[in-house]
């Protein structure tokens, strides 16, 4: 039977299951085979706290969306346009989330009496009628699996394992997606264990060859590849491109690595990620608090090593105390916060920005931090690199900003050369650098205003220092009143000196009156409306903050050539508060927290009614 | 950077003057500080280790303020957190000698847990806890150490905490070198800061501390010569337990539990006082000892407990670096090559 091919430019997909059906690896897998083919792909997964919650239940559902298209895209996409449900909690938890007429592929063996009692459903839906207005697949995903699989020496529950491959296999052929990798990735995975890798790869060309052969499925999809700019690629998470930054920052500072870490959601993938790259002299400490993490990692830094911690909100409150210690000792330090519903333990695998507030105030006294924060998850790479060259070159703590989303988040990578990477040396201090031989550990270099960074073990330079007010130059200790006013000032006043890029804005045709301001992860969304807008024939302008302390110097003079300035954000309005209270802008503030990502179509729709009323 | 050792070809020539700073040494006249202080500034240049790599790394406290007047390297840091600070050095650092300085508030605390965990890890770090049973430089609260019932201006009707014993608690944490001391005994301070420098991974040496501000003479019954000989055990290795002036005293296993106990030495035969051995595998042993003293304090064991030999956590993390980094010798086509893995695609 020769099916008819279908070409589209976008398409959503959501893969939702129970916790333990394996979709996280399914939504990679796809997302890898597309990433192959060339389209560009934005992905977001979306999974429990709990790590195997009962199953079948709504709370036990995980699942992970891709979006694929022929164009550049921006965000994963706001609603699916596939839906695969491996059980009614499945289909339960993200119906509401479908437009009209998409399509749905179900699993009807889970479709059970017991199982649809289970998440509250009184009939079944597949059967009710209450799905007339989508176009529904059922497939018995479960039973054809473990069918396909009768000749394998393997048990039942081995052989059902196997579905998700099976949905992948039929998702494949549904998309016209290469297959290699993955078959090349299961023979891998399952190396030990070459039954269980057959029978995998048997359940990916079974769910193929069903798409290929069964009615419920008329035609099938291409997405041709999308235009980017040549090089090789990679399709990369937050976390991913943070751990590689790290350790590009290593090699480009010829600095060893010190990473302290305690364990965290959503940060604790860099940690794992960091543990494997020894061979770059990364050293990694699973301390046994979030304090020894970044004790450990300054203390580090002050035998010269690039210090690093690496942890979310929680973690940065409770590291507040030392990194006033390092605004203090003037020692280089890398804060990684990976943002994470809060207050308190809040919701853990869900994303936020509300720690703004605490990267650039959270600290007891005049402690002036740099803060940076990046906009998606191939960005984070670039900004670990950021984070490294401003701590080194201006001997400061860095914090920077990720958040969930774009932790766990992928998209494309164009892999950089090692060459055009920022040269990180540093040069340690080696003689004395004042009057008689002494050595002054406060002594400014006229530029930068960092002090020399002088290690343990250089000759001649022994000299002590700590979180006691110190006198300008020698660092004694000092309570003198004009010394501490002194002090305060020029601590502030170096992290303010600290040149940052302009901020860029994007206003295609220059008519734009209203400016959407951003910061961090809502980048994608917020240029996935503007772009929305504009193809409507709305004039709006973007810009979006990778530097929040300090902040570029033009960014006041930018707000100003606006008639209004909106600034979406996943807080109450943390960012708004300092554009409004430091340049006296009348920013209208818009803000969302339910532990999700704007959509483009909410924030297309909010700024159509800002551009209503210019 | 070579690992650092200690006790090394002494070729270099430093005496106390090279480790004093031009600081003014502010603790109150009388502390027992001075003394540690002194001690110490005599007997590093024993260690022959250039004073450049020497660090000095501290809490809060009284006695935090130590490195400041080491003519070293020194971080005088935040409350509780020297441990962690010293660890991430050591661990990047394996030629300098790291000591850290801290109080009984200051490491028991609210830097407890990091103290637990650096022996435990058996950091190469050298810890000296200055217990003086107070807390001095926040003008006399009771300590973590201080006795049940103790009447501080915290509790003006008595404490309702019960102390730790800190040589107990380092033994509980595996350290693996366990030693005390007493301020004014410099001899013996020099020659427990000795074998703690010579140990290989963390040292966790107490030091009895007077406070003559807020605790005056609590250890008076050790270093008052009418009483002091009954009250002290003095270890060394290799002899057996018996104290007192006219070694009237001897430790012997007590006769029910599993510990031990003091009986006049003339009522048991020669064969049942034991023999003092530092390196006992099982922390029992030295557990036991560091059970002996009495609430007055009599029949307190100084000297080192335990000095047994286990991996260091730094030793192996930096083992595990140099094996992994062994075949590297292009890091940045490493790194290119790092990037480039996974599945990769190509856009001509």
């Amino acid at each position: 039977m020769t099916k008819q091919v279908r070409q589209l430019d976008r398409v959503v997909i959501r893969f939702a299951g129970d916790s333990g059906d394996g979709m996280q690896l399914t939504g990679d897998r796809f997302t890898s085979e597309t990433a192959q083919l060339g389209n560009d792909i934005s992905t977001l997964p979306n999974f429990p706290a709990e790590i195997r919650a009962p199953a079948g239940t709504l709370p036990g559902v995980s699942s992970f969306q891709v979006a694929f298209a022929d164009y550049d895209i921006l965000t994963p996409g706001d609603a699916p346009n596939v839906l695969v449900a491996m059980n009614p909690a499945a289909l339960k938890a993200n119906l509401a989330d479908l437009p009209r007429g998409a399509d749905i592929i179900v699993n009807t063996d889970e479709f059970t009496k017991r199982n649809l009692a289970r998440v509250g459903y009184d009939s079944n839906p597949l059967e009710d009628g209450s799905l007339a207005g989508y176009s529904l697949h059922p497939v018995p995903l479960t039973s054809l699996t473990v069918n396909a699989l009768a000749g394998f020496d393997i048990s039942k529950k081995e052989a059902e394992r196997a579905k998700n491959m099976f949905a992948l296999g039929l998702l494949c052929w549904l998309y016209s997606r290469p297959h290699e990798s993955t078959i090349q990735f299961l023979r891998q995975k399952f190396a030990r264990r070459p039954e269980i890798a057959q029978a995998n790869i048997a359940a990916f060309q079974a769910g193929w060859n069903f798409g290929e052969t069964t009615e419920s499925f008329a035609v099938r999809y291409e997405v041709k590849p999308a235009q980017m700019p040549p090089g090789n690629y990679r399709n990369i998470t937050g976390n991913m491109a943070l751990a590689l930054g790290l350790v590009a920052a290593g090699v480009r500072s010829k600095l060893p690595v010190f990473l302290g870490a305690y364990p965290i959601t959503p940060a604790s993938d860099i940690l794992h990620e960091l543990s494997k790259h020894k061979k770059f002299n990364v050293t990694t400490m699973q301390a046994e608090d979030e304090i020894a993490a970044v004790g450990a990692a300054l203390g580090a830094s002050y035998g010269g090593a690039l210090g690093v911690t690496t942890t979310s909100g929680p973690g940065v409150a409770l590291k507040g105390e030392t990194i006033s210690l390092a605004v203090a000792l003037e020692l280089p330090l890398v804060v990684i916060d990976v943002q994470r519903a809060g207050p308190s333990t809040g919701m853990p695998t869900k994303t936020e920005q509300a720690d703004l507030n605490m990267a650039l105030f959270g600290r007891h006294g005049e402690a002036p931090a740099v803060v940076l924060a990046a906009c998606s998850p191939a960005d984070c790479f670039s900004m670990a690199l950021e984070a490294a060259r401003i701590a080194l070159t201006y001997r400061t703590p860095v914090i920077l900003l990720s958040d969930g989303y774009i932790a766990n988040g992928s998209e494309p990578w164009l892999l950089p050369d090692i060459a055009d990477l920022p040269d990180l040396t540093v040069t340690f201090a080696t003689e004395p650098n004042g009057p008689d031989g002494r050595f002054l550990p406060y002594l400014r270099d006229p530029v930068t205003l960092a002090r020399p960074w002088a290690v343990p073990g250089t000759p001649g330079l022994e000299h002590r220092i700590g979180g006691l007010e110190k006198a300008d130059k020698t660092g004694d200790i000092s309570y003198d009143p004009a010394n501490h006013d002194f002090m305060v000032r020029t601590r502030a006043a170096r992290i303010e000196a600290i040149p940052v890029p302009d901020v860029t804005v994007d206003d295609p045709d220059g008519t734009a009156r209203v400016l959407v301001l951003g910061w961090g992860s809502t980048y994608g969304p917020i240029g996935a409306a503007c772009r929305a807008l504009r193809q409507r024939g709305l004039a709006v302008a973007q810009a979006h903050l990778r530097h929040l302390n300090p902040l570029p110097k033009n960014l006041g003079q930018v707000l100003r050539a606006y008639d209004r300035v909106v600034i979406p954000e996943m807080n109450l309005g943390q960012l708004a508060h300092v554009i409004r209270s430091r340049y006296l802008v009348d920013a209208i503030s818009y803000n969302q927290v339910r532990g999700l990502p704007f959509t483009a179509a909410e924030l297309e729709s909010m700024l159509e009614e800002v551009l209503k009323n210019v | 950077m070579s690992e650092t050792s200690v006790g090394g070809p002494g070729r270099l020539t430093l005496s106390a003057k090279d480790f004093k700073t031009d600081q003014e040494v502010r603790w109150c006249p009388g502390c027992g500080d001075y003394a540690i202080l002194a001690t110490m500034q005599s007997f590093l240049p024993e260690l022959g280790i250039p004073k450049e790599r020497i660090v000095f790394i501290s809490g809060i406290g009284c006695s935090s303020r130590f490195p400041y007047y080491m003519d070293t390297y020194g971080v005088h840091s935040i409350h509780g957190r020297a441990p962690a600070i010293a660890t991430g050095l050591a661990t990047t650092r394996p030629d300098l000698s790291i000591w850290v300085v801290t109080g009984d508030g200051d490491a028991l605390s609210i830097g407890g847990n990091h103290l637990i965990h650096a022996l435990r890890r058996n950091v190469n770090i050298k810890i000296l806890l200055f217990n003086n049973r107070i807390y001095g430089l926040t003008k006399g609260q009771y300590s973590p150490t201080s006795e049940l019932g103790k009447i501080t201006k915290s509790t003006p009707v008595g404490s309702a905490d019960a102390p730790f014993n800190p040589v107990s608690l380092a033994l509980g944490a595996e350290a693996t070198f366990v030693a005390r001391a007493i301020d004014s005994d410099r001899k013996q301070l020099a020659t427990v800061l000795r074998a703690a420098a010579e140990h290989q991974g963390s040292a966790f040496v107490e030091i009895y501390q007077n406070c003559n501000i807020f605790n005056d003479g609590a250890f008076d019954i050790l270093k008052d010569p009418s009483s002091r000989d009954a009250a002290l055990i003095p270890l060394e290795h290799g002899r057996p337990l018996t104290f007192g002036r006219e070694n009237q005293s001897a430790v012997v296993r007590a006769p029910s539990g599993f510990g031990l106990t003091v009986r006049p030495t003339s009522e048991v035969s020669p064969d049942e006082i034991i023999v003092h051995d530092e390196t006992i595998a099982d922390p029992a042993y030295a557990f036991a000892l560091s059970r002996l003293p009495q609430a007055d304090l009599s029949h307190t064991p100084v000297g080192v407990f335990r000095r047994v030999s286990r991996p260091t956590y730094d030793g192996l993390v930096r083992e595990q670096i140099a094996t992994a980094a062994a075949d590297v010798t292009d890091r940045e086509a490493e790194l290119a090559k790092l990037l480039n893995s996974g599945d990769t695609w190509t856009i001509l």
